[in-house]
C-alpha cells in the first residue's frame, strides 16, 4: 500500500512535521501513526465530509462581497508543551508591553520624553485619534483581544509578524475547527490530549464584564457588527451567540444623555460594555467619518464619561502600525525590563536617507510592507516581483518613506497539507489570540494556523486564497490544583447516590411469537404466493 | 380509540424521542471525548452506561463497547437502532391512524439505518447522530403540521414528554455521579441542546446550581424536566376530561395523572435549595415516576387481555 507520506519532499525551510523523511517530530508522533495507514482516497473523502461539514454549518468568509466557505485542511498542526509554554510566555509579554505603550501614548507620553519611540511617529500615525487622549478605560484594559501574528523562521524559531490590537478576526474558525474535526475524525484525538479551546467566549465574556464601569453591578455586554455584509460577520454571531449576549448593529444603538442603550420590545436597555468589531473610523460619526451610517453618535463621548466601555479601545491601531513594530522590543525592555521572549523578523525603517537608500538599492531581495496595510495587501516580496512592479514600488517609497518597512524574506515554514488526494508541504503562519481580563492575559491554547494553498505561495492572508487547519496544543500533565471549572459546586457523597440507575422501560410486549405466526399463515392463505415476501419486506424490523 | 392504537402511538413517542436523546447524549460523550484532554475514558463509558440503565463491568468498558450497546443494537430498546425499529414497528400496527407521511417518515429512517451504520463506522459516528436527530425532529414535525389534536396526537406527545423528562434527569444524573470523570455543566447543557438556551436566559458563565436549576424547572424551556412534566400532564388532563364530565369532583381521576401532577407539583412549588440539597434523591424519583405513569397510563388505557388459549376439554 502506498505511504500516505512517500515522496513527500522537504525544502529548506522548517517543516513542521517532519524533521527527515519519514522521522515525525515528537509532538507529531501520534498523529503520524494515525494518519500513516489511511489512503489518500480515505483521506480525501474524510476531506468531503469535513468541508460538507462546515457547510451546513455556513462557517463562511465573505471576500470581494461573496460568502465562501473558509477551506479547513484535514492534517492537523500540532504544538508541543514546552514549546507552547514560550510561545505563551511570548504573546502575553508583548501584550503587556503595548498595553503600557498605549496608557503612555494616550497619557503621560513618558516613552516620548525618555527618547526611545520619537514622538512624530505616532502623531504622523492614521491611527492616532486625539479624540481618545485622556480617556481612561475602567480597569486600564485597551487590548481586550488581541492575535499576535507567529510565523517560525529556516531554524525553527518563531518570530513575530505583526501585532493585531484592533479587532483581530479569526476566532471563531479555531472553534469551528475542532468542533469539526472531532466529529468527523475522532479516532485521530484518540491518542492525543490536546487543550481545549471551547472555553474562549466564557473567557472573553468575563474580560469583558470585568472591564465595565465600575458602578455596574450586572454590566449588559453587546457585540456590536457593521452588519451582515461584513467579512467576519460569521464571527460576531458565533461569539454573540456563544456569549449569550446580544449582536447589535450601529442603527440598534441610542445614546443620549451621555447613555448608550439598545432598542429593544420592552423599551430602551442600558448598555455598559461594547465589543465592537466596527474600525474607528466608522464608530462614532461624531468624532470620526460623519458620513459612517454603521456607527452610533456619542459612543466615544459617553465613554469619555465612563458611562460604557469600548472594547477593544478607540485609537489602539497607533500600536499595530506596522513601523512601531520594529520598536516593540524595545518597548518590551523599557516597560517591563524585560528581554523580550519572541524576537522580530528583521525589519528595516526607513527612517533616515541612508536606510532609503539603502533598500532601494536592494529592492530584489527584501519584502516591502505598507505600515498600515493589513489582509496581505500591497505587500512586494522582491524576489519574487518582476522589474515592473519593482520600478513602480521604488517610485512609491521615495515618495513617502514613512509608510513603508522592509523585512528580509522569511522562509516560512511549512506543514504537510491535503491537496488533490495527496499530502503536500504548504506554507504556514500562526494567529494565537489573547485576552486581557485586567489581572491576567489569557492566550488561547493553539490560534490560528492560516495555510497558503497555492504552491509555494509565502502570503498566508485569508483574503487571498487561504485555508486554516486545526491547531493542537498537546497537553501537559493535569495541574495538582486544576481549578475547578465550574464556579459553585453541587456537591454529593456517594451515600447520597441510589444504589441503581433505574433501568429504561422495556416497552410493550406485543410481539407475541403465536400470534405472529397465525398472522402469517393467515395472509400466506388469502393470497398465495406473493404474500411471503411481502411480509419478509417489513417483517424483520424487530430483529 | 383502540387501545393497541393508542399504546403504539404512545411507544412510538416514547421511542423516537429516546432515540433523539441518546443521540444528542452520545455526540456530546464523543466529542467530550477528543476535548478533555484529562478524561478517564474507561471510567465516563462506565458511568454513561450505568446511567443509562445498562451496566457494564469497569474493565469492560470502552468507546466500543458504548457504540455497540446505546447506538448500534438491534434488539435492545436502549440503543438507537433499537429504538428506532421499535417506532417503526409500532407505526407499522397504526398506520390507519398516522398520516402517510409520518409512516413513510419513519419507514425511511429505518430503511436508512444500515447505510447510516456503515457511514458511522467509515466517518466516525457524529453522522449517525445527525441523521437520527434530524430525522425525529422530522418525525415530531410532521406530526405537529399533519394530526389531529385527538387522542392519537395525545398519545404521542405523552409518550414523548414522559421520556423527556426521564432522559433529561438521567442527564442530570450523569453530572451528579460526580467523581473527575463527570462531564463538566456545559456539556449537561449540551447534550440536552440546552446550551444556547441557558446562555442566553443568565447571559453568562456556566454555573451548576444554575444550570441545574435550568435543566429542572424552567418554565420556558421545552427539554427541561418541568416543562416535560407540564406537558404530559395537560395531555392527561384532556385525555381524561370526559370524566369531568361524569361527575368526579374529588382531585384527578386517573392514576397517571395523579403521579405525574404530585411530581411537577415537587418541583414547582418545593424551594430550589431544597430540591438541589437532595439533587440525587430527586433525579431518581423522577425516573421512577416516569415508570410509574407509564405504567399507569399502561394500566388505565391500554388494558390488553392476555391471549386465552381455548383447550379442549379432554373427554371423560
Amino acid at each position: 500500500m502506498a505511504d500516505l507520506f512517500d515522496g513527500y519532499p522537504l525544502g529548506e525551510q522548517w517543516d513542521e512535521m517532519f524533521g527527515a523523511p519519514a522521522q515525525p517530530r515528537p509532538p507529531y508522533a501520534g498523529l503520524f501513526g494515525s494518519l500513516q495507514p489511511m489512503s489518500g482516497e480515505e483521506l480525501a473523502a474524510r476531506a468531503d465530509v469535513l468541508s460538507q461539514t462546515y457547510r451546513d454549518a455556513g462557517v463562511t468568509f465573505a471576500h470581494a462581497g461573496e460568502e465562501q466557505p473558509f477551506p479547513l485542511d484535514i492534517v492537523p498542526r500540532v504544538i508541543g508543551a514546552d514549546e507552547w509554554a514560550h510561545i505563551e510566555r511570548g504573546v502575553a509579554q508583548r501584550v503587556h508591553a503595548l498595553e503600557a505603550f498605549l496608557a503612555d501614548v494616550y497619557g503621560a507620553g513618558q516613552v516620548f520624553a525618555d527618547r526611545v519611540v520619537p514622538r512624530s511617529v505616532i502623531t504622523t500615525s492614521a491611527h492616532f485619534h486625539r479624540a481618545a487622549h485622556g480617556l481612561v478605560p475602567p480597569n486600564g484594559v485597551r487590548v481586550h483581544v488581541s492575535g499576535i501574528d507567529l510565523v517560525r523562521d529556516e531554524a525553527g524559531d518563531f518570530r513575530v509578524l505583526e501585532d493585531n490590537l484592533r479587532s483581530p478576526s479569526g476566532v471563531s474558525y479555531v472553534i469551528t475547527n475542532r468542533a469539526a474535526m472531532s466529529q468527523v475524525l475522532p479516532e485521530l484525538f484518540g491518542d492525543h490530549r490536546i487543550q481545549p479551546v471551547a472555553d474562549y467566549p466564557s473567557k472573553l465574556l468575563a474580560a469583558l464584564k470585568a472591564s465595565a464601569p465600575s458602578a455596574v453591578a450586572d454590566p449588559t455586554v453587546v457585540v456590536l457588527t457593521p452588519g451582515v455584509y461584513n467579512s467576519a460577520y460569521f464571527e460576531h454571531a458565533l461569539l454573540a451567540r456563544q456569549m449569550g449576549v446580544e449582536l447589535v448593529e450601529g442603527r440598534d444603538l441610542v445614546c443620549s444623555g451621555g447613555q448608550v442603550s439598545m432598542r429593544t420590545t420592552d423599551g430602551q436597555q442600558r448598555v455598559d460594555v461594547i465589543y465592537r468589531r466596527i474600525d474607528d473610523e466608522f464608530l462614532d460619526p461624531v468624532h470620526f467619518r460623519s458620513d459612517s451610517v454603521i456607527g452610533c453618535a456619542g459612543v466615544l463621548n459617553a465613554a469619555r464619561a465612563g458611562r460604557v466601555t469600548i472594547a477593544n479601545a478607540v485609537g489602539n491601531g497607533v500600536a499595530d502600525d506596522k513601523l512601531i513594530y520594529t520598536w516593540v522590543p524595545d518597548l518590551i525592555r523599557y516597560y517591563l525590563d524585560e528581554e523580550p521572549v519572541l524576537a522580530n523578523a528583521d525589519t528595516y525603517r526607513l527612517d533616515d536617507v541612508d536606510a532609503t537608500e539603502w533598500v532601494l538599492a536592494n529592492l530584489d531581495s527584501l519584502v516591502l510592507k505598507p505600515v498600515d496595510g493589513s489582509g496581505g495587501k500591497g505587500i512586494v516580496i522582491g524576489p519574487r516581483a518582476d522589474e515592473r512592479t519593482l520600478d513602480e514600488l521604488a517610485v512609491k517609497v521615495r515618495q513617502s518613506p514613512r509608510d513603508w518597512i522592509a523585512q528580509k524574506p522569511i522562509g516560512l515554514s511549512t506543514s504537510p497539507t491535503l491537496i488533490d488526494g495527496r499530502i503536500a508541504p504548504r506554507h504556514v503562519d500562526l494567529r494565537p489570540f489573547a485576552v486581557n481580563d485586567g489581572t491576567d492575559v489569557w492566550v488561547l491554547p493553539g490560534g490560528l494556523t492560516r495555510v497558503a494553498l497555492p504552491e509555494g505561495e509565502l502570503v498566508v492572508n485569508s483574503s487571498q486564497g487561504g485555508g486554516s487547519k486545526d491547531t493542537w496544543v498537546i497537553s501537559g500533565p493535569r495541574p495538582d490544583n486544576a481549578p475547578a471549572p465550574d464556579r459553585t459546586q453541587i456537591e454529593f457523597t456517594t451515600a447520597d447516590l441510589p444504589a441503581e440507575p433505574p433501568a429504561q422501560d422495556p416497552g410493550p410486549a406485543n410481539d407475541n411469537a403465536v400470534a405472529q405466526g397465525q398472522q402469517q399463515q393467515q395472509q400466506q392463505a388469502e393470497i398465495p404466493g406473493t404474500a411471503v415476501s411481502g411480509m419478509r419486506d417489513g417483517g424483520t424490523a424487530r430483529c | 380509540m383502540l387501545s393497541r392504537i393508542a399504546e403504539s402511538l404512545f411507544w412510538i413517542g416514547r421511542y423516537v424521542e429516546r432515540a433523539d436523546d441518546t443521540a444528542r447524549i452520545l455526540d456530546v460523550h464523543t466529542q467530550r471525548l477528543v476535548e478533555d484532554p484529562w478524561i478517564d475514558e474507561q471510567r465516563a463509558c462506565h458511568n454513561l452506561l450505568a446511567l443509562m440503565g445498562v451496566p457494564c463491568a469497569l474493565e469492560e468498558a470502552d468507546t466500543e463497547r458504548v457504540l455497540a450497546t446505546l447506538a448500534f443494537d438491534r434488539v435492545a430498546p436502549s440503543s438507537i437502532v433499537g429504538a428506532l425499529s421499535a417506532a417503526r414497528e409500532n407505526a407499522r400496527g397504526a398506520r390507519e391512524v398516522l398520516s402517510a407521511e409520518i409512516w413513510e417518515s419513519l419507514n425511511v429512517t429505518h430503511n436508512a439505518l444500515p447505510q447510516q451504520r456503515t457511514m458511522a463506522r467509515r466517518y466516525g459516528p457524529h453522522s449517525l447522530y445527525r441523521f437520527v436527530r434530524e430525522r425525529s425532529a422530522m418525525v415530531f414535525g410532521l406530526a405537529d403540521a399533519t394530526m389531529s389534536r385527538d387522542e392519537s396526537w395525545l398519545f404521542l406527545i405523552l409518550g414523548r414528554s414522559l421520556e423527556r423528562v426521564d432522559m433529561t434527569s438521567r442527564m442530570l444524573s450523569t453530572r451528579v455521579l460526580a467523581g473527575d470523570a463527570a462531564p463538566s455543566w456545559t456539556l449537561v447543557l449540551r447534550s440536552t441542546g440546552a446550551y444556547e438556551p441557558y446562555l442566553r436566559t443568565y447571559r453568562g458563565a456556566v454555573n451548576s446550581s444554575r444550570a441545574a436549576e435550568f435543566l429542572l424547572l424552567d418554565r420556558l424551556f421545552p427539554r427541561s424536566v418541568f416543562a416535560a412534566l407540564e406537558q404530559a400532564e395537560g395531555c392527561l388532563a384532556e385525555l381524561e376530561r370526559s370524566n369531568v364530565r361524569d361527575g368526579h369532583r374529588i382531585g384527578v381521576s386517573g392514576e397517571a395523572h395523579r403521579i405525574v401532577g404530585r411530581a411537577r407539583t415537587m418541583l414547582e412549588f418545593m424551594g430550589t435549595d431544597e430540591i438541589l440539597a437532595k439533587l440525587p434523591t430527586r433525579l431518581d424519583e423522577l425516573q421512577r415516576t416516569c415508570s410509574a405513569a407509564s405504567e399507569a397510563v399502561t394500566s388505565r388505557f391500554f388494558t390488553e387481555q392476555a391471549p386465552q388459549v381455548w383447550v379442549p376439554e379432554g373427554v371423560g
